[in-house]
């Protein structure tokens, strides 16, 4: 098949969008046939990212923040070319528009590594953006941020420049080649200032360059120093806005209860003990559930804690352990996903006795976000308005506005501040349920809060999977390397919740495993499929979460068998330099090779985003179990523009994956999630938390986001270094089943 | 019934159900968001506030037994333009992130400062253990502990 055949299988929304772009190559441009959402109003709109108003200067950033530090990072980069004090910039968020899609969102999904610079790869990179556009997707996640906005953002900032410069040159009579600007100023030859603010009406009039003139990375003052974020005093007095901070005049507070066999209906309920509890104003039942709204949230949750319910059973097995047994038996032809790649002659090179056969499973994993699920709906007027922390604000704005029977243009989305994000938030499930809330209160304002257990028992999880490696090593290497690979497909189950149709394979599956820069001679990744079921949907770094645990414990494991350095026996066999670099670098940064005594480290490296990230993490033994001592991330991420976030994102990334490995785990039990909160789904605390150093490398080419890669190799590089430690292998997550942690 | 307590230096009255959490009369009865729900079990932190100068989560407080106390949330700690030493060493150290579990950090580490003005590492572990954070910001909540400690022996 040829390679652009595959295309199409690879998931179903690049498959059919590639098809539909044909060979329209998408190069960027500012000025986009969408309207400008934030054009009119007699204010200077140069594009929609900027706007220059007699009060001030204010950048519009288009994608959502939910702790990564991305509306200070995309206003930095206006702020870069437009010339302003970093003190002087005021940020707002975008609303839910076309002009905001998201170019870089899918292009992950063509079918060529991220190291593969081919005019091919980068081609067909390059059409993803037209069914972004497309598709008007204004997605915030999968680190994509950063590469869509680097040239977007910058671009604006230039353009708006020049007209501010040519506004002043008409002004004062001068040619604009004669002005210069500095710190939100535009700067005549004799010293006259002439604010923006000042120059605001008249730039709206200037001709906008074709070709935005941006600047050399040499004179940057803003972009690749540590940046003080906007969000962050906010977030330090209490002062800064999240969903349920949100009070508007008249406003009720509401709850839910839906059937914790998920997916399922509600059969019956018995509210009559609720409706007559004080406070409570309403009980509405929903296609799978109850809300219940009254004068406070507590009351609300009184009362829905008095509600009788009889539910159907969940549309799929009762237990983990049979769904473990499903994903087991999926590794089959039959349930052949998607080959990400079969180089040299596996088959062959296996010999009769493999030097490795190992089976890897992880379990399901909930989000677990700071903030439980949120929103604010508001029916009045004829629209319908909601505020809601959304990586997906389009979406939400679809289903709300199907659901209320409204056209698109009366749902107006305010995207809030995410208490924690981690994918969670793509989903629009409780954009849904408040738009039946407001329906049924009509002219009042209700604040919908979900309660921690109703979110620990209510995501969209991370998928079980599994892996299972044969390997020969071969002089000390690995000759053959046949990496299998099985999940339940978290494309279709979240394209099956917005109703749409899943086509072909998902990317997902094999994502963070096909396009290792490993140089095994035979080397073979294949996806499989386990049986749809428990919902799930993008957990942070997706498909790599599980794909580097069983594949960097597996290289781990031969290293070992070979007797081979695991830290050199990586090197020795990647091909891609910065991803050596990268190893090279924790290598250096960890004193790999002078463990202090009773301590032991382990190694891990993923690529994925287009990142290659490696880690190491040192553990101790002590009287009270094992304990991390040390750990050391080295990634490069081609372009640093804001290094002190950067290091914020990949620390609390590997956190985010040791939490995971350590303890972890949604179970099931009658088609019923097990773990109801925090002290039954215990993240990492502090005290566990190791002395982490971080440094950023930028040798690899194309820019890149942060968000997830800094995940994947943490697990790996636990259990890892657990091994060394111990002894002990384990392939099996969450560790604390096998290992006592201090 | 109402309950009177002061809160950030005000003193007000609330009528609303002695059993109820405070952390939900001071969110929905005095709109005072600052605070946060988490867990509503005591087991992360977020809806940490002082009474009576000691920490205590807010989630499991009865309003009942707040009756004449005096009560400080994040936003009578300090506010952006007079910061308490402690957001001042959160806001330097950009520690936040999502952001949502920092008033119950700093609020957790305002008690401990003042109850310790130079804590030790292990003693910072042991008083912040009870506050989550999912975003990790553990290293620099930790050094910002130690920069705050600093800040108001200087002050």
């Amino acid at each position: 098949m040829s390679r652009l055949g595959t295309i199409a299988r690879r998931s179903f929304l690049i498959g059919s969008a590639a098809i539909v772009a044909g060979t329209a190559f998408g190069w960027y441009k500012y000025r986009r046939p969408y309207p400008n959402p934030i054009a009119g109003s007699g204010l200077a709109t140069l594009t929609p990212y900027v706007l220059i108003e007699t009060t001030g200067v204010t950048i519009i950033a288009p994608r959502a923040e939910m702790g990564q530090g991305i509306h200070s990072t995309l206003a930095a980069l206006v702020a870069e070319e437009l010339d302003m004090a970093w003190e002087d910039v005021t940020i707002i968020q975008g609303p839910a528009a076309h002009a905001y899609y998201n170019g870089a969102a899918l292009q992950d999904g063509v079918p060529f590594a991220p190291t593969d610079e081919s005019w091919t790869a980068n081609t067909l990179r390059g059409a993803m953006q037209v069914p972004a556009k497309f598709f008007g997707l204004q997605i915030t996640g999968g680190s994509s941020s950063v590469p869509d906005g680097f040239d977007k953002m910058r671009a604006a900032g230039a353009v708006a420049r020049v007209a501010l410069i040519g506004a002043a040159a008409r002004r004062l009579g001068l040619d604009p080649a004669q002005l210069k600007t500095d710190a939100g100023a535009v700067v005549a030859p004799d010293g006259t200032r002439l604010p923006y603010t000042d120059l605001a009406v008249e730039a709206a009039s200037v001709d906008l360059p074709d070709v935005p003139p941006l600047r050399d990375k040499s004179q940057w003052k803003i972009l690749g120093k540590p940046l003080a974020r906007k969000d962050v005093p906010g977030k330090s007095t209490g002062t800064a806005i999240f969903t349920g901070d949100l009070r508007l005049p008249g406003m009720k507070f509401a709850t839910v209860r839906t059937n914790p066999g998920l997916g399922g209906a509600m059969t019956s309920y018995d509210a009559s003990a609720a409706e007559t509890m004080p406070g409570v104003e309403k009980i509405i039942a929903l296609p799978d559930g109850v809300a219940v709204v009254a004068s406070n949230t507590w009351l609300a949750n009184q009362a829905a804690d008095a509600i009788l319910f009889d539910w159907a059973a969940a549309p799929y097995r009762a237990t983990s352990a049979e769904m473990g047994a499903d994903l087991a038996a999926a590794l089959t032809p039959d349930a052949q996903d998607a080959q990400g790649r079969d180089d040299g002659d596996v088959d062959t090179a296996l010999t009769a006795t493999p030097t490795l056969e190992a089976d890897y499973v992880v379990p399901y994993l909930a989000h677990a976000t700071m903030e439980p699920m949120s929103a604010v709906a508001w029916l009045h007027d004829g629209k319908l308005e909601i505020w809601t922390g959304t990586q997906a604000p389009g979406l939400a704005q679809s289903a709300a506005a199907e659901i209320a029977g409204l056209e698109t243009e009366m749902v107006e989305v305010h995207t809030q501040l995410m208490g924690g994000g981690f994918g969670r938030r793509a989903e629009v499930d409780v954009a849904s349920q408040a738009t039946r809330i407001a329906m049924a209160m009509a002219g009042t304002p209700v604040l919908l809060s979900w309660t921690r257990e109703e979110d620990m028992t209510h995501d969209m999880y991370r998928p079980m999977a599994m892996g299972r490696v044969r390997a020969t090593v071969v002089d000390a290497s690995i000759a053959a390397f046949d990496f299998a690979t099985a999940s339940s497909s978290t494309i279709a189950s979240m394209a099956g919740r917005l109703g749409y149709p899943s086509i072909g394979p998902d990317g997902t599956i094999l994502q963070g495993a096909w396009e290792q820069p490993y140089a095994f001679p035979n080397y073979r990744v294949t996806g499989y499929r386990a049986p749809a079921g428990v919902p799930v949907g993008f957990w942070r770094s997706v498909g790599a979460s599980q794909n580097a645990f069983f594949q960097e414990s597996a290289v781990d494991e031969l290293a070992h068998l070979a007797g081979v350095d695991p830290m050199l026996f990586r090197m020795r066999q990647i091909s891609h330099l910065p991803s050596i670099k990268v190893l090279e670098t924790v290598a250096e940064m960890s004193s790999w090779g002078t463990t202090p005594p009773n301590r032991a480290r382990g190694v891990a490296f993923c690529l994925s985003f287009g990142v290659p990230v490696a880690e190491v993490i040192e553990v101790e033994s002590t009287d009270t179990g094992i304990r991390l001592t040390g750990a050391w991330i080295a990634a490069d991420v081609g372009t640093a523009l804001d290094p002190l976030n950067i290091e914020a994102q990949l620390s609390g990334a590997m956190i985010y994956g040791l939490s995971a490995a350590m303890t972890g785990e949604i179970t099931f039990t009658d088609g019923r999630v097990d773990q109801q909160n925090f002290w039954d789904y215990e993240p990492m605390r502090l005290h566990q938390c190791p002395p982490i150093t971080v440094r950023v490398l930028e040798n690899g080419g194309h820019i890149r986001g942060v968000g997830e890669p800094g995940t994947p190799p943490a697990a790996p590089a636990l259990a890892n270094a657990i091994f060394a430690l111990t002894g002990d292998r384990h392939r099996r997550l969450p560790l604390k089943h096998a290992v006592s942690f201090a | 019934m109402a309950t009177t307590f002061t809160v950030n230096g005000r003193s007000e009255s609330v009528d609303l159900p002695p059993d109820m959490p405070l952390l939900w009369a001071l969110r929905d009865g005095l709109n005072l968001t600052g605070t946060k729900y988490g867990c509503g079990v005591a087991a992360c932190g977020a809806c940490t506030v002082q009474v009576n100068g000691e920490a205590v989560r807010s989630c499991q407080t009865p309003l009942g037994d707040v009756e004449g106390a005096t009560i400080t949330t994040i936003e009578g700690l300090g506010t952006p333009q007079a910061l308490h030493a402690v957001q001042s060493a959160w806001i330097d150290l950009q520690v936040a992130q999502c952001g949502y579990c920092q008033s119950g950090q700093i609020m957790q580490a305002a008690s401990l400062l003042a109850a310790n003005p130079a804590p030790t590492d292990a003693q910072i572990d042991a008083a912040m253990d009870g506050n989550l954070c999912r975003c990790g910001t553990y290293p620099r909540i930790r050094a910002a502990v130690q920069l705050a400690a600093q800040k108001l022996q200087e002050a």
